[in-house]
This record gives structure tokens, C-alpha cells and sequence, in this order.
């Protein structure tokens, strides 16, 4: 290996084009892309989904496939270039030098071999270690991720294993030849948010004991402030404004990093006063790219035959380390300016009582064991779930995966009913009702907005026929002629254009999708809407606008909105009260500033550290989870919490290992499932707590 | 796992007796009868004199006491003459009337007596379940090999040439039914008018007439390369094709896989990921399609012995079926279903056995 | 008058087939021109495989079709001294009209028996795979979607026919004596009540919250469907129109009872993946009848793996149809089909190959356009 000098950057990306080929044209991917990582650097890529953040990182791997290839530029690392390199030279640097992790981990992993095989492979192929030796530092290494129990695990096949833990093996299996660069692919975007919290931790840890640089890719600023040094903000297929961190998130020079900030709901945003502003227009497909600057249709700063009359180049910005541009007019435009002031609004307040739950119980029995044998078990997918919401209220269900939020839905809407309790809807008791037994009215008031927008609509059929088909099975409408017309005024309340109506669901993009759904569920008037993760497969600019509209619906129909989520940033922004689950249980509810601030459930306070935020000002307590969440079908005895909480040795005696704690009602009618004492939870500290709340510079 | 093959094992037997239960049935309608009553005594019979042939040989009593006594579970019938001799579903020229059990059935091991060949079913069968037995172990050491490979070469790099012309072969090969196929190799090989038999035999290659030989028959007494090439070839085209194309699929998909990305940029060479990773996870669909392909070989092999004249299970079939043949048509299928069956089980356990992830969970 | 050599045999085979080349132009014409508009059948044409298969398919069809005018005799005239008669063999006492691919040992003209036979295969293998199709689909779909005991127990019965070996089902039910019990009505009346009961629910899913209309369709479709039904299943029909013989209905019935299984655990399989969609959740949160959501929401997203498998059972069921004819159990012991014709042919195979190869030729091409049609298609409905 030729000698290199550490001062130089470790990765060297030189404009940097790939293209894509398919049989009818050349699809650009990247374009004129150019960053350097020095070592022991993590340098953080961020944009949106097909801005061809992942296509950089698989071109340094040199794994585009067979239609992907490299059109110009040059990537250097450690001095050579990978671009010309041969796959026999590759091979050496291919694990041993740059490592990569991407998003399933699960995947990432063969299923039909032992993972302590998969890991002694490494330095079986690149130190010709032997078999024994290889599994011994495999060993080392488990221990390294921070899992219990190595041997166990080194003979365990992938499917035993969590995700959590799948994904610490995948990262034990990147830094098993100990590389010099690791490139992370959206590393967390499949895992719970507490599950995320410690991969980041590790991989901060790991990376700093190994003096490994970082490519971290993500399109979550927050994680990328947690994570970072330098930034790197691509769209569509360019890189727009490259920097520091702090830089660019505090004095960005790119109005589509501006705009994408302001998109996102930072703590301080809020749904009357402070709206999110969503990026208007869509996002180019790559062969309908503008002339010029890429992101031009959609900016507000566009000037015509400037912007739009040839290639933009990087600029440098004066007075910053390689803080760098994609703006014509950066210098023109005045960056301290507060956003032009959205439409304030006033806050509604909450009608008569709508939707009461008591008690609600859901279980399921399942026969468990390989082949369908073995004895029927019970899970409890809700437990005891009682409260009420109102007209014009947003109540947020918070919970990760397997904490019963999704059962509640099906349960609400009639695919499932209750094991026990009572649902009121309205003045009618519907816990027993199927939904083939409730009437047309019961069921169009209470519809539900999905959340895969890929899968919300049905492929087959037309945008338009599929909202007709909802206003005719609604009993809306007196004719056929009657019924398009209240179609396209359905379209033009969720804002898309009436031409819509004709177009199959793949002609359409995420969001739009998300809008036909939106349309569907409002068809018959909808007053109580369940909407289940109805933002979270959207990227963050498309979020804001499809937020922004619910709310808007919500508040011209007085409708009840049940927003279910993961995402606490979200939550923060748009509901009223919130609902927090773990594993069936609602361990804490209250409005959403008693949710929000001391004193919290343990379970709310971690979710809460957990959540990144993508602002510097802001300052977090950091509480990370030990373990993952227990699996539904084998919970905890006594508090479902008990396993993971850092509390549990304030609480006296076994009282949590032995009993479900009680709810306790605090000031205000907050509840919190917890068997500390008031004086405990009284006295906790806030997690989030903001650095001096000065005008952003 | 033993819940399981219990829980399997009374499926399959379930399977069987309604199976045979529906043969049974359609074999013995009433059509058939007269027609076994006339073939085994006067072709000449009045209708009354049919009857009560069929009366005195048991053939009028319930379908389902029949199928129990077929099956050894009710006593057999037994019928007293006008002249005081004793006949009956037990007794027969070597058993006397008092000394004989009251039920003989399958589960006895008694198989009855084939109508065609004049002998008992178990012997006919044993024999010609010899002899495919031979054809089949060929077929299997021809085709499997045959058909994983090119599975294999063609789907381990997806749209070049070797895939190209491996999935064209593969795909003309399951187009071409075993009567297609076997005409054509006989025309071609067997024939001493037409393809290359006579071309090679003007420059004296050959000694005989033919390059193989067009019939099989002489292979029931002595295998050789010749005399068993054609038949083999046959039956193993059709599957190869098959099995190649499964196999095909199934290394497509494993080879675009994550865990293929991960093991290359891990830096494990090309062939290393095909044996190491690639390959345990693309021969399991591949293996429970072979081992389903057990039955369905069946019916190449009934064509194929037919085709090429030799006498094993596929011919016997045919025999037993053309002729009504009660009995040995019943043990035939006895012996079809079990296959069926027994196949089928065992590719469920192989599968949960080389997929860990069903196994361990 | 000589024989012809086998350069002159093509050419005038070739000639022969003139009506086909002209269709077949049209047809690339048209669609080439039309492709981008025509959705997956338009597609097709960028993919050779599906082109390659495509044309023999259509090639297949299209002689079907003009049958009547590519032949060169009739074929099942015995023409004194064509015995086994070689290709290109001139015919006796006709001045020049040839035997093109030779006699059969009837003396019967081999080329446009193989025509003739393009036209029975064309028309028996799709309509059984149809019903089959339908058959496959109505229960498949309940059977996956509803699952339970009503899962079990479908399943249970398409195992049992799967398990049932072909060709020992054929020899019990494709004989003449069983014609007499009435099984094959049985069994007829039942499997093409299938396709009735199909669209009738269909329409009615789908219209019900309007009834006239929903009246009118439903009405209109089980007048059409009973009257086929009842002179199909039943040879019952008044007008005549709608008939099948008896020895045709019972091959037929075979062949759809052989392959409906095999689509229904097809259906059932994507109906089990399919209906953990939100969109099918959606159907049901607005209370859509199980029905609506089998049929409208499920079934044309299914359609992908469906219209391949199509193809290549067409072919599957040329081939048991060919098998069928192959043990003497045809469609009748005159008719020109395939199958029965190899069977022919193959007892004289070592001294006169031609007329057992032909047949076996058209068979093997006809099916193997379908293989390349089906994967043609395959490949191109993943391109989405």
C-alpha cells in the first residue's frame, strides 16, 4: 500500500457524475458532485429521496449495478482513485478499508448462515486469519456493539435476533477489519426510536475509539446533528450547500436548505401561530430537470434569466471553513429576514364529546411454536384503554412498534371488536358492531387516512373513480354527473388539480397519493378521522404541506382527528392532547404541554430524549435504553415498562417486577401509569430544554 | 416437529383413502362391472345372466362395504351356490373355505388378483416398480445435476449470454412434452431411415442399424448406455428444463439480495458468494420443486414406457387402465398417491430443514 | 411428376401460408405503431422475448383462423396410393397438387391434417383454461381472503385432485363407459356454473348501490350465462346454439377439472399477500362487502401473475391435450388434433418418421411460443 498522508482528506469526491441507463434514455443520478472527508470526520449527506444521496455512496463502493455508471469525475481515497480501479483491487479495499451499513438490517444479513460465520469471514479474507482466531475476534467485537451474550449470538442465525440487535451485528461486521472509512446508509430508518437512540450512540462511540471517518447518510437533520461534523444538503442530484454543522444549520446560504428548515416542525412551531411552510411545487424527475439552477421553480428568491439561464457552480462562502454554495443569488438575499408570515389562525376550541372509550380490551390468542403446535397464547394488544375525545380536538397515539396503536385503530373502525369495554361513537355503542353491521352514516363519519402512501390507493384504478366509488358506497350524491362533481370539489379541497381525477395512482407522486387518500376518507364527511402515520413515509418537505392540510380540513369541518404517530416532533406540532402506549398500555396521557414537560413517564421521557432534533440551539438530556422493546406476544410481569426503565431502583421493594402500576392522576387531569412517587416524578428535569431563544442569524 | 409430522402423516392418510376411495369408485360403476363380467366370463351374457355373475361375485353389495373389504377392514363376502359350494372375496383355489380368514385386504397384504395378467397384483407390481425403479434413479442422476447447473450458471449473472442461451434451452426443453421429445430423439437416433442412424451406419461408426435403439425392452433385462439412453433422455429433458428454470429464478433473486451486496462489499469474491452465500438460499425453492417433481415424473414415465415399450410401473398402468383391471388399477394408484404424498412430505421437512429461519423459529 | 425437394417443399408451404404472413404484419404493423398507448400488451414489443413468442402464438392463431384456405386437401380424404407417402410426394392422377409433407398411413395428406389440427387445439385449450380460470378464481379468492375452515377445507380438495396422478384420472375419466353414468354432466355442471356465478357477482359487487342498473346488468348476464350454461352442461339449449359433444365435453371437463386447482392455490397465495394492503383496509373501513374487495380491489392488482400463468397453462393444457390424444383418449378417433396424431404416427415411427414428427413440431412450437409469450410478459409487468 503507497504511503498516506493523514492531513490529506481520506475520501475525495471530484465532480462526481453518474448516470443511470435504461433502454429509452440516460438517466442522471448525480451530477457534478464534490466533497472530501478527512480522517476521523463524519461528514453527513442530507436531502430527499431520489436527490442521489445513496448513488454517491454506492459509487465509492463501486456498486452501481449494471446500468449505473460513472460518467466523469473522480473519487480518490486515500490518494487513489476508485473510479479506475479493478474489481480484483476493489475487492481489497471492499471491507477492509471503507465499510459499508445500509437500512434493513434484516436483509443485510444471510439468513441461512450463523452470524458468527458472517463475521469471522472478514478478517478471514483480508488478515487470512484462521477459522478460530476469526471467531474469537468476532467475539471481541459483539462485545464491542454492546450485545450480552456473544457466544450465544455467535451462533445464532439473523432471525433470532432483533432488529436492534441485527443492526449493532451489521455494524459489528463493518468495523470487523477495523476501516478507515465507513459509509452509513439511513442506518436507523428502519428501527424505533429508542432502538435508534443507542445505534447512534455506538456508532459515535465506535467511531471515535477506532478513528473510523464517517459518510453519514440520512434525511433527518436531526440525526445528522447528532452525528456530524460537516454537512453535505443534496437535491436532486446536486450537491447544493456543502459546510460545517453549525454553519449550515445556522447560517445557511441555500434557500433550499432554508426551506427545508422551515418545513420541518422544530420545537417553537406551532399549528396557529407559527404554521410549517411546506416547498411548494414537486420535486424534478431526473430527466425533467430545469435549465439552470435545479431547484429554481420551486424557490422563492428565483430571479428569471438568472437562475434559469445556465449550470450554477459551487460558491465558496467568505469567511468559513469550505462553507460552499449552489446560489447565484446568496449574496443578495437577506438570511436574517423571518419568514413571510403564514396564516395565523386561531386555535378552535373543543366541541361536544364525540368518541368515548372505557376500559377497551383487545386480546388475540395465537397458537405459537414452528409448526402450528404448542399451546394457545394470549396477547394482549390493548389493555384497559379509556378516554374520550371532542369536535375540532387532535389526539395523538404515541408509541413504537408493537405497542398496541395499530390494533386500537382496527379495533375503532370495526375490522376487529373489542374483547371487552365499551367504544362510544356519537350516542351509540359500537364495541361490538362489526363493520359490516354499522350503518352508512356510523360509517362514513368515522374514516381513516393510511400510511403507506404507495399502498393507499388501488393501483388498478383511477384516481377519481376511487373517490366516486367511496361518495357511492357513502350513499353521496344523487347521480353519476352529481357524484364527478363532488369529486373534483374533493380534489380541490385537498389541493390537487382536477385533471387528477383521470390519471392512474402510479402517475402519481407520495404526497399526492396521501391527498387522494385524504379526499377518499373526507368523502362522506368524515367527523372523527383516524389517521395512522399518515406523514411518516413522506420526506420532510412533502410532510409539512399534507400536515398543514389535515389541519386545515380538520378546522373548516370541525373534524375529530386521531393522529397516530411515532414521531414526537410532529405530535408536538399539531395535537391537543396526547396519548403515549407502550406495549398495549397507555402509560402517560395529559394534554400536550403536561406530555412534553415534567413530570413524565419514564417511557415518555426517553422517547422524548430520543427524538432528534435538527436545532442547535437545543439542548437534550441524553437517556438511552438498554435493550429493545419486549415482544407482544412475551410481555414483562408486573409494569410492561419495567425492563428498560432507568427508575426502576427509585421504586421500593419489587413493586415493578410484580405489579401493574396504577394510574395516577397529577394536576391538571395528566395521568401517568408509574409506581414512582409524586415527589420523584415532580422533581424530574426537563430532557429538552432551549439555549437562549435568540432571532436566528 | 413430531406434532407436525403427525399432524401431516394423518393428512396424508386422509388424502389416500379419499383417493383410493374415488378410484374405487370409478372403477367399480356399474358399466365397468358388466364389462368385467362379461370379459371374465361370456362375452355372450344375457343381461340377467350379468347380474347374477355380479351378484355371486360380490359385486353387489354397498360401494362402501366393497371399499372395506378392498380395504381389509370388513369381512369379505363369501356366496353359497345352489350346488353348496362356498365362494367367496378369501377363498380361492389354494385356500379352503373354512381356513380362510374373514378379511383380506390391503392392510392383510393382499392386493387380489389382476384380471389381465392372471397373476397376483403384488407380484406384477413388484416387478415393474423394479424396473421404473431403474428408469427413475437414471432420470434423477441425469436431471438434477443437469438442471441445477444450468440453473445455477444462468442465474448467477442475470441478462449475459450463457443466461441468454441456457434460458432459451430451458425454456424449449419444458415446452417439448415427453411424446414430443421422444419421437423426435427416436427419429433422430433410433431410426434406421431417418436422422443420423443411417448416416453413421454408411460410415460403418456403427455396427448395428441404429445409434441407440428405438425400444427399451431389452433393458428390463440388461441396462446398457444403448438401450437406456433414449427413454432416460426423454424424461429428463422435460424436467431439466423445469427444475433449471426454478432454480434460475430462485439464484435471480437471492443474487439481488442486500446480503449478496453485503458480502461483496465486504470484499468476498465472486465465486466465494455464489458457493458461500448464494447458493444454500437459491437451492431451497429448487428443492421442494424437485421433490414435488416426483409425482408429475410420473407421467413422463408412463408415456415414456409406453413409448419405448418397457414394462414397469407406467406400462402396467396403462395396461391395468385400458383393460379395466380393478385390481391392479387400485394398487396402482395406491402406489401413485403414496409417491405423491410421500414426496410431498418430505419436501416440507427438507424445506424447514435448509431454511433456518422456519426451523429456529 | 417428381417429388419436390425440400427447398420447393418450403416454398410452397410457405405460399401457402400467405393469409397468415399478411395478418401477422398487420397485426406487428399496428401494434409497433400504437405500442406506447397500448399498456403491458404494448410493452410486450420492447421485449424480443415476448416478440419472439408473440408472433409464434399469433402465427399459431392466425392458421387457426384461415385454416380453410391454407389447406391443400382435405384432412381426412384417403387418396389411393399417398400411403405413407413421403413429403413432396406428387399426388396421383391431380396434376400438380402434392403431398407437401408427405401421407399418414391412411393415406391422408399430413400438412393439412397439422393445419386442421391448429384449429381444434386453438379452440379447446383456451376456453377450458378460461373456465379453469374461472373456477381457480371464484374459490381462490374467498379461500385467501376469508381463510378458516372454509380455507382448510378448498384447500384440502385442491390437494386431493393435485395429488391425483394426470394420466390415471384421464383413464377413469375419459372413457366411453363413463359417458353412460353421467359423471362428466356431473362434473360439467358444476365447473361451468363457475363463470355464471363469476360475473353475476362481479356486476353485482360492483352495483349494487344502484339497483337498476344493478338489475339490468346482473339480469342480462344470467340470462346469457344460464343459456350457454344450460346447453353446454346440459345439451338442453332450445335454440341449439350452444352444444358440445358428449366426447368433447368429457376431455374438456378433464382439463379444467386437472387445472383449476392449480389456479385457485395460485389465486389463493396473492389474495393472502394482497390483502394486507391499506388499500384493501380502506374498502373495508368504508364498509365495502367482502366481495367488492375480492373482485374489484384485489383481483386486477393480481392480474400480473395471473395473465403469465394464462399463457403458460394454455400451453400446459396443449400439452395434456396432446397426452390425452397420445393414450388413444382424444377428442375423437378421426379428428386431426396433435395428440391423437402423434399417437398415429409413432406406431410406423423408425421407417416413416414424417408423420409423427410434423405433429409433434407444431405442438412443441405452439408451446413454446406461449413459454416465450408468458415470459416475455412476466419480465416486462416487473419493469413497473
Amino acid at each position: 500500500m503507497t504511503e498516506w498522508d493523514t492531513s490529506k482528506p481520506i475520501l475525495e469526491i471530484e465532480n462526481l457524475s453518474i448516470s443511470f441507463f435504461t433502454r429509452l434514455r440516460e438517466i442522471p443520478a448525480v451530477m457534478d458532485f464534490s466533497c472530501s472527508v478527512m480522517p476521523g470526520e463524519a461528514m453527513g449527506l442530507v436531502g430527499e429521496s431520489g436527490c442521489g444521496k445513496s448513488t454517491v455512496a454506492l459509487a465509492v463502493m463501486r456498486d452501481l449495478g449494471r446500468n449505473g455508471r460513472i460518467t466523469a469525475g473522480s473519487i480518490r481515497f486515500k490518494g487513489r482513485d476508485l473510479t479506475h480501479m479493478t474489481e480484483d483491487d476493489l475487492r481489497h479495499i471492499r471491507g477492509k478499508e471503507i465499510a459499508m451499513i445500509y437500512q434493513e438490517p434484516m436483509a443485510s444479513l444471510n439468513p441461512a448462515m450463523r452470524v458468527g460465520d458472517q463475521l469471522a469471514e472478514v478478517p478471514m479474507i483480508h488478515r487470512g486469519l484462521s477459522h478460530a482466531d476469526a471467531m474469537a475476534q468476532a467475539r471481541q467485537i459483539i462485545s464491542d456493539v454492546r450485545l450480552p451474550d456473544p457466544d450465544r449470538i455467535l451462533r445464532a442465525y439473523p432471525h433470532q435476533l432483533s432488529g436492534g440487535q441485527q443492526q449493532r451485528i451489521v455494524i459489528a461486521m463493518a468495523l470487523m477489519a477495523k476501516p478507515a472509512l465507513l459509509i452509513l446508509d439511513e442506518p436507523t430508518t428502519a428501527l424505533d426510536v429508542t432502538v435508534e437512540a443507542g445505534i447512534v450512540d455506538l456508532v459515535k462511540d465506535l467511531g471515535r475509539k477506532y478513528g473510523t471517518s464517517m459518510l453519514f447518510i440520512s434525511h433527518n437533520l436531526g440525526l445528522i446533528l447528532d452525528v456530524c461534523n460537516r454537512l453535505c444538503v443534496m437535491y436532486s442530484g446536486e450537491a447544493v450547500e456543502t459546510g460545517t454543522v453549525t454553519e449550515v444549520f445556522d447560517r445557511m446560504r441555500h434557500p433550499y436548505t432554508q426551506a427545508l428548515f422551515r418545513s420541518i416542525p422544530l420545537p417553537g412551531a406551532d399549528k396557529n401561530a407559527r404554521p410549517l411552510i411546506a416547498i411548494p411545487g414537486n420535486f424534478p424527475l431526473p430527466h425533467e430537470r430545469p435549465r439552470g439552477c435545479n431547484f429554481g421553480p420551486r424557490c422563492d428568491y428565483f430571479e428569471a434569466g438568472r437562475c434559469d439561464a445556465a449550470t450554477v457552480p459551487m460558491d465558496l462562502v467568505p469567511g468559513s471553513s469550505r462553507h460552499e454554495t449552489r446560489c447565484l443569488r446568496w449574496r443578495d438575499i437577506d438570511w436574517a429576514a423571518p419568514p413571510k408570515a403564514g396564516r395565523v389562525t386561531e386555535k378552535l376550541a373543543p366541541g361536544r364529546l364525540v368518541l368515548k372509550l372505557e376500559d377497551l380490551k383487545k386480546y388475540y390468542s395465537v397458537s405459537s411454536g414452528a409448526f402450528g403446535g404448542g399451546a394457545e397464547k394470549v396477547v394482549k394488544a390493548n389493555e384497559s384503554l379509556s378516554f374520550e375525545a371532542r369536535e375540532n380536538e387532535t389526539l395523538a397515539i404515541v408509541g413504537e412498534s408493537g405497542c398496541g396503536k395499530s390494533t386500537f385503530a382496527k379495533v375503532l373502525m370495526g375490522l376487529e371488536t373489542a374483547t371487552d369495554g365499551q367504544i362510544m361513537l356519537f350516542d351509540e355503542n359500537v364495541q361490538d358492531t362489526p363493520i359490516q353491521a354499522r350503518n352508512t352514516d356510523t360509517v362514513s363519519k368515522l374514516q381513516m387516512v393510511f400510511q403507506n402512501p404507495f399502498d393507499t390507493l388501488n393501483p388498478s384504478m383511477t384516481v377519481g373513480r376511487q373517490i366516486i366509488r367511496a361518495l357511492e358506497i357513502f350513499q353521496k350524491g344523487t347521480s353519476d354527473a352529481d357524484r364527478v362533481e363532488r369529486m373534483l370539489t374533493l380534489m380541490d379541497m385537498v389541493k390537487l388539480p382536477r385533471a387528477f381525477a383521470d390519471r392512474m395512482p402510479r402517475q402519481l407522486s407520495g404526497g399526492q397519493k396521501q391527498r387522494v387518500g385524504i379526499a377518499r376518507a373526507f368523502a362522506g364527511g368524515a367527523k372523527i378521522v383516524v389517521a395512522d402515520e399518515p406523514v411518516s413515509a413522506l420526506d420532510v418537505s412533502v410532510q409539512a404541506a399534507v400536515t398543514d392540510l389535515l389541519m386545515d380540513i380538520q378546522r373548516e369541518n370541525h373534524t375529530t382527528l386521531l393522529f397516530i404517530s411515532h414521531d414526537l416532533s410532529i405530535v408536538r406540532y399539531l395535537s391537543d392532547r396526547v396519548m403515549v402506549m407502550y406495549l398495549g398500555h397507555v402509560v402517560e396521557m395529559g394534554t400536550t404541554d403536561q406530555v412534553f414537560s415534567p413530570p413524565y413517564h419514564p417511557y415518555t421521557e426517553a422517547l422524548l430524549s430520543a427524538v432528534p432534533i435538527a436545532d442547535t440551539r437545543v439542548k437534550k438530556r441524553r437517556i438511552v435504553l438498554e435493550g429493545d422493546i419486549p415482544s407482544a406476544m412475551n410481555p414483562p410481569p408486573g409494569c410492561p415498562f419495567q425492563t428498560r426503565c432507568r427508575w426502576k431502583t427509585e421504586v421500593p421493594g419489587d413493586l415493578c417486577d410484580t405489579d401493574l402500576p396504577p394510574v395516577k392522576v397529577m394536576a391538571g387531569g395528566h395521568q401517568i401509569k408509574c409506581h414512582l412517587s409524586d415527589d420523584i416524578l415532580n422533581g424530574m428535569e426537563p430532557v429538552i430544554s432551549m439555549a437562549a431563544d435568540e432571532a436566528r442569524g | 416437529m413430531l406434532f407436525f409430522i403427525l399432524r401431516r402423516s394423518g393428512v396424508m392418510v386422509l388424502t389416500a383413502l379419499a383417493l383410493t376411495f374415488v378410484v374405487f369408485f370409478m372403477t367399480n360403476l356399474t358399466p365397468n362391472l358388466e364389462k368385467l363380467a362379461k370379459s371374465e366370463a361370456s362375452v355372450r351374457m344375457s343381461d340377467d345372466q350379468v347380474a347374477s355373475w355380479l351378484d355371486s361375485h360380490g359385486f353387489t353389495r354397498p360401494l362402501l362395504a366393497r371399499y372395506g373389504e378392498w380395504l381389509g377392514v370388513v369381512p369379505g363376502w363369501t356366496h353359497t351356490d345352489a350346488s353348496g359350494r362356498v365362494t367367496g372375496r378369501c377363498i380361492g383355489p389354494d385356500r379352503a373355505a373354512d381356513a380362510a380368514p374373514a378379511r383380506c385386504g390391503v392392510l392383510q397384504g393382499e392386493w387380489g388378483q389382476s384380471s389381465v395378467f392372471k397373476r397376483p397384483v403384488s407380484e406384477i407390481l413388484a416387478r415393474s416398480l423394479g424396473h421404473t425403479g431403474w428408469l427413475m434413479l437414471w432420470v434423477m442422476l441425469v436431471m438434477v445435476p443437469t438442471a441445477l447447473l444450468i440453473g445455477v450458471l444462468s442465474g448467477m449473472r442475470e441478462g449475459t449470454a450463457t443466461d441468454r442461451i441456457l434460458s432459451t434451452f430451458a425454456i424449449a426443453t419444458t415446452a417439448t412434452p415427453e411424446y414430443v421429445s421422444g419421437v423426435i430423439l427416436i427419429v433422430v437416433f433410433g431410426s434406421a431411415t431417418a436422422g443420423i442412424s443411417p448416416i453413421l451406419a454408411e460410415w460403418g461408426w456403427i455396427s448395428g442399424r441404429t445409434l441407440f435403439q428405438g425400444t427399451a425392452t431389452s433393458a428390463m433385462t440388461k441396462i446398457t448406455f444403448w438401450n437406456f439412453g433414449l427413454p432416460v433422455i426423454t424424461i429428463a429433458l422435460y424436467g431439466i428444463g423445469y427444475i433449471a428454470r426454478m432454480t434460475r429464478a430462485s439464484m435471480t433473486e437471492v443474487m439481488t439480495q442486500q446480503y449478496i451486496r453485503t458480502a461483496r462489499l465486504k470484499g468476498v469474491s465472486f465465486a466465494q458468494i455464489i458457493v458461500k452465500h448464494a447458493l444454500r438460499n437459491a437451492l431451497i425453492a429448487p428443492f421442494t420443486v424437485i421433490m414435488l417433481q416426483f409425482p408429475w415424473l410420473l407421467n413422463g414415465v408412463v408415456i415414456v414406457e409406453t413409448l419405448f415399450n418397457y414394462k414397469g410401473f407406467g406400462w402396467t398402468l396403462v395396461q391395468a387402465a385400458g383393460n379395466n383391471d380393478i385390481q391392479l388399477l387400485l394398487a396402482c394408484s395406491v402406489v401413485a398417491v403414496l409417491v405423491v404424498l410421500v414426496t410431498q412430505l418430505i419436501s416440507d421437512i427438507g424445506y424447514v430443514f435448509l431454511n433456518p429461519r422456519i426451523r429456529l423459529s | 411428376m417428381d417429388p419436390l425437394t425440400w427447398p420447393l417443399i418450403l416454398a410452397k408451404m410457405a405460399v401457402q401460408f400467405v393469409p397468415v404472413w399478411i395478418a401477422l404484419g398487420l397485426t406487428f404493423a399496428l401494434s409497433w405503431h400504437y405500442r406506447r398507448r397500448l399498456g403491458l400488451y404494448g410493452q410486450l414489443y420492447d421485449s424480443s422475448v415476448g416478440r419472439l413468442g408473440f408472433a409464434i402464438v399469433m402465427f399459431w392463431v392466425f392458421t387457426a383462423l384461415f385454416a380453410d384456405l391454407i389447406v391443400t386437401h382435405d384432412p381426412l380424404a384417403q387418396l389411393s396410393g399417398m400411403k405413407n407417402a413421403l413429403p413432396g410426394a406428387p399426388v396421383k392422377g391431380s396434376e400438380g397438387t402434392w403431398y407437401l409433407l408427405g401421407g399418414d398411413n391412411l393415406a391422408r395428406d399430413v400438412f393439412s391434417r397439422m393445419v386442421m389440427g391448429a384449429r381444434r387445439v386453438l379452440i379447446i385449450a383456451p376456453a377450458a383454461t378460461v373456465i379453469a380460470f374461472m373456477v381457480g378464481i371464484t374459490l381462490g379468492l374467498p379461500a385467501g381472503y376469508f381463510g378458516g375452515k372454509l380455507d382448510t377445507a378448498l384447500s384440502f380438495i385442491a390437494n386431493l385432485v393435485l395429488a391425483f396422478p394426470v394420466i390415471l384420472l384421464f383413464y377413469l375419466l375419459v372413457t366411453p363407459e363413463i359417458r353412460v353414468t353421467g359423471i362428466p354432466t356431473a362434473l360439467a355442471a358444476v365447473l361451468f356454473l363457475f363463470p355464471v356465478i363469476f360475473v353475476a357477482v362481479l356486476l353485482n359487487s360492483r352495483y349494487f348501490t344502484n339497483p337498476p342498473r344493478r338489475n339490468l346488468y346482473v339480469g342480462a348476464s344470467l340470462a346469457l350465462g344460464l343459456w350457454a350454461y344450460s346447453g353446454l352442461a346440459f345439451n338442453m339449449d332450445p335454440t341449439g346454439l350452444w352444444s358440445m359433444d358428449p366426447n368433447l365435453l368429457n376431455v374438456f371437463v378433464s382439463v379444467v377439472f386437472v387445472n383449476a386447482p392449480t389456479v385457485f392455490r395460485i389465486v389463493r397465495g396473492i389474495v393472502l399477500d394482497l390483502k394486507s394492503r391499506d388499500y384493501v383496509a380502506a374498502g373495508q373501513t368504508r364498509g365495502e362487502g367482502p366481495w367488492y374487495i375480492m373482485l374489484w380491489e384485489i383481483l386486477p392488482n393480481a392480474r400480473g401473475p395471473l395473465i403469465v400463468d394464462f399463457c403458460l397453462r394454455i400451453g400446459y393444457t396443449t400439452i395434456l391435450l396432446g397426452t390425452l390424444g397420445f393414450f388413444g383418449l382424444g377428442v375423437s378417433p378421426e379428428s386431426a388434433d396433435w395428440g391423437s396424431t402423434i399417437d398415429d404416427g409413432r406406431r410406423l415411427l423408425a421407417i416413416y418418421p414424417h408423420p409423427a414428427v410434423v405433429p409433434a413440431l407444431a405442438l412443441m412450437s405452439l408451446v413454446l411460443g406461449l413459454n416465450l409469450l408468458a415470459d416475455g410478459l412476466r419480465e416486462e409487468s416487473m419493469r413497473d
